[in-house]
């Protein structure tokens, strides 16, 4: 059935006088949003203000319902370990035999280690978790990649300082509200991670792709020696994150490096640990700023872009 | 004749329930994204905002005027994700999108209804991908494949959701 057609107000003029105005308000509009995007791109900081306000809003909201999502997991995964308890258990029994003697020559490598960095005078200290919270939420409808943290300002959480679980590394602050704080996580297109392997040390670049894998740069191009399989950490490079944690994991070759998933799930994990920068001599000023300051390069090309989709 | 019948007989909904429950359900929508914990790795969640903006224009053709997208997409490009005026501007063109079709196409059903939604939802995120991919590249539309297709495919459940709050604001 067609709709009674009430946009043809025939002869009268203030009818047709608003239809006009509803199109230019609605293009307006979409300028509107143009313009906005422009400031967005100049200064990617300028909204931060509303969005940590309404995460802040929210947080009780999103928090229950994280909290939910994790007992719900822990639930489901006690159920299933009632099914095959007896298989699990051999399994467990032989594993725990093999860790026992791999325990003991990893105290006995520990203590050599100690002795042998108190020898070279390199005492490090990993530094004192600055938070511990939960990720709340995520823009999994949009193309970035972006956490909110249930922790803030508040809690001491600054804007460039690392996020890990267990696992390996999640992403790094980006920006911080009272309560909360946007996490650029290691998948966004936009984070860029020095890494080396774990087994020797070959120095790499992580980049997210956005569909949940990362891209492994090799700096040393021409001798691809990378192997499916490798495990690849963080450097230490840059100051920003301390080395070591646990990055990535190959699954197949590139032509420059290869293609490999992060050890770390967000989605699974229960708490995350929000990292002091391990070297805030190193960072250039407000690296969540330089972060930022990335995004901005072509900032030109937006404008012309959108607008040439506004014309269609 | 019960007395649960007899207070909504001859009875006008608030006008308030009438103006309020499209815009709060389409916010609502915008608003989901917090409240699935689920934190992924890669576009999966359809835009439910933009599809309940859509489904309420298709369903009610005038209960709002065209410069709708603007404000509805601001309060979307809240929680998105996206850099802000992203859905400002692309819920915009959208809504012109939908009120140009409306008047050139007037016999339409729901299949032709569906088409114009998936059309819409198609050229919303490709539109979304293209502003981040100017500001961040963010990668080429294959990642945006799934997010498509699944929405295409729960528009029709989202239609039902309008329809079914549609009835609830206009009885009283």
């Amino acid at each position: 059935m067609a709709p009674p057609d009430k946009r043809r107000p025939g002869f009268s003029r203030k009818a047709q006088y608003k239809i006009f105005t509803g199109y230019l308000v609605a293009f307006l509009g979409a300028f509107g949003g143009l313009f906005l995007l422009v400031i967005s791109y100049l200064d990617p900081a300028a909204f931060s203000a509303i969005r940590h306000g309404a995460a802040d809003l929210t947080r009780p909201v999103t928090e229950f319902f994280t909290v939910a999502r994790s007992t719900g997991q822990k639930g489901s995964s006690e159920v299933s370990a009632y099914f095959d308890a007896a298989s699990k258990n051999a399994a467990m029994q032989r594993e725990l035999e093999q860790s026992r003697t791999q325990l003991i020559e990893a105290r006995a490598l520990k203590q050599e280690n100690e002795r042998l960095r108190s020898l070279l005078g390199l005492v490090e200290e990993e530094g004192q978790p600055v938070a511990i919270a939960r990720l709340i939420s995520s823009t999994s409808s949009s193309t970035r990649r972006f956490a909110t943290l249930g922790a803030g300002r508040n809690q001491g959480v600054e804007a460039g300082q690392p996020v890990r679980e267990q696992r390996g590394l999640i992403g790094r602050v980006l920006s911080t509200g009272i309560n909360t704080s946007r996490v650029l996580l290691l998948t966004d297109s936009n984070n860029v991670v020095p890494i080396k392997r774990a087994s020797d040390g070959t120095v790499a670049f992580a980049e997210g792709r956005g569909d949940g894998l990362l891209n492994i740069r090799l700096i040393n191009i021409g001798v691809n020696d990378i192997k499916p399989g490798d495990i690849f950490v963080t450097s230490g490079n840059g100051g920003l994150y301390s080395p070591n944690i646990p990055v990535a994991i190959v699954d197949s070759l590139a032509s420059d490096g290869a293609v490999g998933h992060p050890l770390s799930d967000p989605a699974a994990a229960d708490f995350v640990v929000v990292q002091p920068i391990y070297q805030p001599e190193l960072v250039p000023e407000a690296q969540g700023g330089a972060a930022d300051g990335e995004v901005n390069s072509d900032d030109a090309e937006a404008g012309t872009e959108s607008s040439s989709e506004g014309g269609q | 004749m019960s007395t649960a019948y007899q207070k909504r007989i001859d009875q006008e909904p608030s006008s308030i329930r009438i103006g309020l429950i499209p815009i709060l359900s389409v916010m609502a929508g915008s608003m989901l994204v917090l409240f699935i914990p689920y934190i992924a790795s890669m576009p999966l969640l359809p835009p439910f905002g933009l599809m309940l903006l859509i489904a309420w224009r298709l369903i009610r053709p005038g209960i709002w005027p065209i410069w709708i997208g603007f404000p509805l997409g601001l309060f979307d490009d809240i929680f998105s994700g996206q850099p802000f005026g992203s859905a400002a501007l692309l819920w915009s063109l959208v809504m012109i999108f939908i009120e140009i079709l409306d008047n050139r196409f007037l016999w339409r059903g729901f299949w032709q209804d569906w088409l114009i939604a998936a059309v819409s939802i198609m050229l919303a995120l490709i539109g979304g991908l293209l502003i981040n991919n100017v500001i961040a590249d963010a990668g080429n539309i294959t990642i945006l494949l799934p997010q498509i297709i699944l929405s295409i495919f729960l528009y029709p459940l989202v239609l039902r959701i309008v329809a079914w709050l549609d009835r609830k604001r206009l009885t009283a």
